[in-house]
């Protein structure tokens, strides 16, 4: 089976410091009302925890690393819901097909030409090993 | 035979066994497939377990409430997995903090415009209103994106299947489309990988430039961040 090998053990402690973020993100979401969803507002405060903090525990990198290694895996129950939806991607195929390729060729190029342009404009070229090669 | 066979099933077709076996078995299916085809993005694993998986249950007439009951052990953990984000999001920060400004920029125009493109062909096409408004987090990373869906009124199973099919012509059309243009700064490649396809692009930018990975893999952490405070606020205008 093609398994990524996980070589890292996930401490219980780091788990729950991933679902306490988790639940105080939920209670900041649903308190103020917020339209973001708990474990974004939970995630943006690890982020920031780690910064004021100025480093990564060993312990967290790995829990977060085995827990991640298999992330697409825990979308699939939701992907299946689609079951009950196939209807709008019946009726709406078209539209949704040329809404997809359109605007990923689009955000590719403007998110890339922007980047282009204001590294240009700040002077921060590329080095070396940073230009791919024909 | 055919009997006993059929009183085992109406027992297992019950129990939240059964769906959470299935799921992992389609997965390992989804992952196998995957890596015969060397990692093409076409053969996307999720995609193919979610195929299987909804072939099946239509198959033997099980409603998704049944398969779901089993499967929501493995749906729970996608809110400490979000949450776990931050810390490759934080290690990636720490590699690029003099680009971080000039990237961060980049990604608030590429969220926009992943969004209001993707809005605004659909509508012009007729879609309607629910897929516009699960249309709109397509480019974000499936776990957030389907938080994204359900706060702004979209249905986060179908967000879940066109982020995986946005991730997919990412990572298919993309090196395409930025060899076009003659982009050949990694760190460009990289940030539009990652804002346009997430996951999906990241993986491909990993596999021909260690620099584009880092750097798509960051601008897939923070588009997700950054869609989810700018996509409610640009719909409260345009609905």
């Amino acid at each position: 089976m093609a398994i990524v090998k996980v070589n890292c053990i996930m401490t219980l402690g780091f788990i729950t410091v991933l679902l306490v973020y988790q639940l105080v993100g939920e209670i900041i979401s649903t308190g103020l009302g917020l339209p973001l969803p708990g474990p974004v507002v939970g995630m943006g405060l690890l982020f920031l925890s780690l910064i004021i903090k100025g480093g990564l525990p060993e312990g967290l990198k790995n829990t977060a690393k085995g827990l991640l290694s298999h992330l697409s895996l825990l979308f699939v129950p939701a992907g299946v819901g689609v079951m009950m939806h196939l209807h709008l991607l019946a009726n709406e195929w078209q539209a949704i097909t040329v809404a997809l390729i359109g605007s990923t060729v689009l955000t590719i190029l403007v998110t890339a030409g922007v980047m282009i342009g204001l590294t240009r404009l700040t002077g921060d070229s590329p080095s070396a090993e940073e230009i791919k090669n024909d | 035979m055919t009997e006993e066979f059929y009183r085992i099933w109406v027992y297992l077709s019950t129990e939240p066994l059964l769906g959470l076996t299935v799921t992992l078995v389609a997965y390992q299916a989804g992952m196998w497939v995957y890596s015969k085809g060397k990692l093409n993005p076409l053969l996307n694993p999720v995609l193919i377990a979610v195929v299987i998986l909804v072939g099946l249950l239509m198959l033997t007439g099980t409603d998704y409430q049944t398969y779901f009951d089993g499967a929501k052990f493995v749906h729970f953990m996608l809110g400490p997995a979000t949450v776990a984000l931050a810390v490759p999001l934080y290690s990636q920060f720490q590699k690029v903090k003099s680009t971080f400004p000039v990237i961060l920029a980049s990604i608030l125009f590429g969220s926009a415009t992943a969004a209001l493109s993707a809005i605004g062909i659909a509508w012009v096409m007729g879609a309607s209103e629910q897929t516009l408004l699960s249309l709109a987090p397509k480019s974000v990373t499936a776990p957030i994106a389907m938080g994204i869906a359900e706060a702004v009124g979209g249905v986060p199973s179908l967000t879940a299947v066109l982020v995986i099919l946005t991730g997919i012509i990412g990572a298919v059309i993309g090196p395409g489309v930025l060899n076009l243009f003659r982009i050949k700064d990694w760190r460009a490649r990289g940030v539009a990988g990652g804002t346009a396809s997430h996951g999906i692009g990241t993986a491909r930018a990993l596999q021909v430039s260690e620099v584009a990975g880092a750097f798509a893999s960051l601008a897939m952490g923070l588009n997700g961040l950054a869609t989810a405070i700018l996509l409610p606020i640009l719909l409260g205008w345009l609905f």
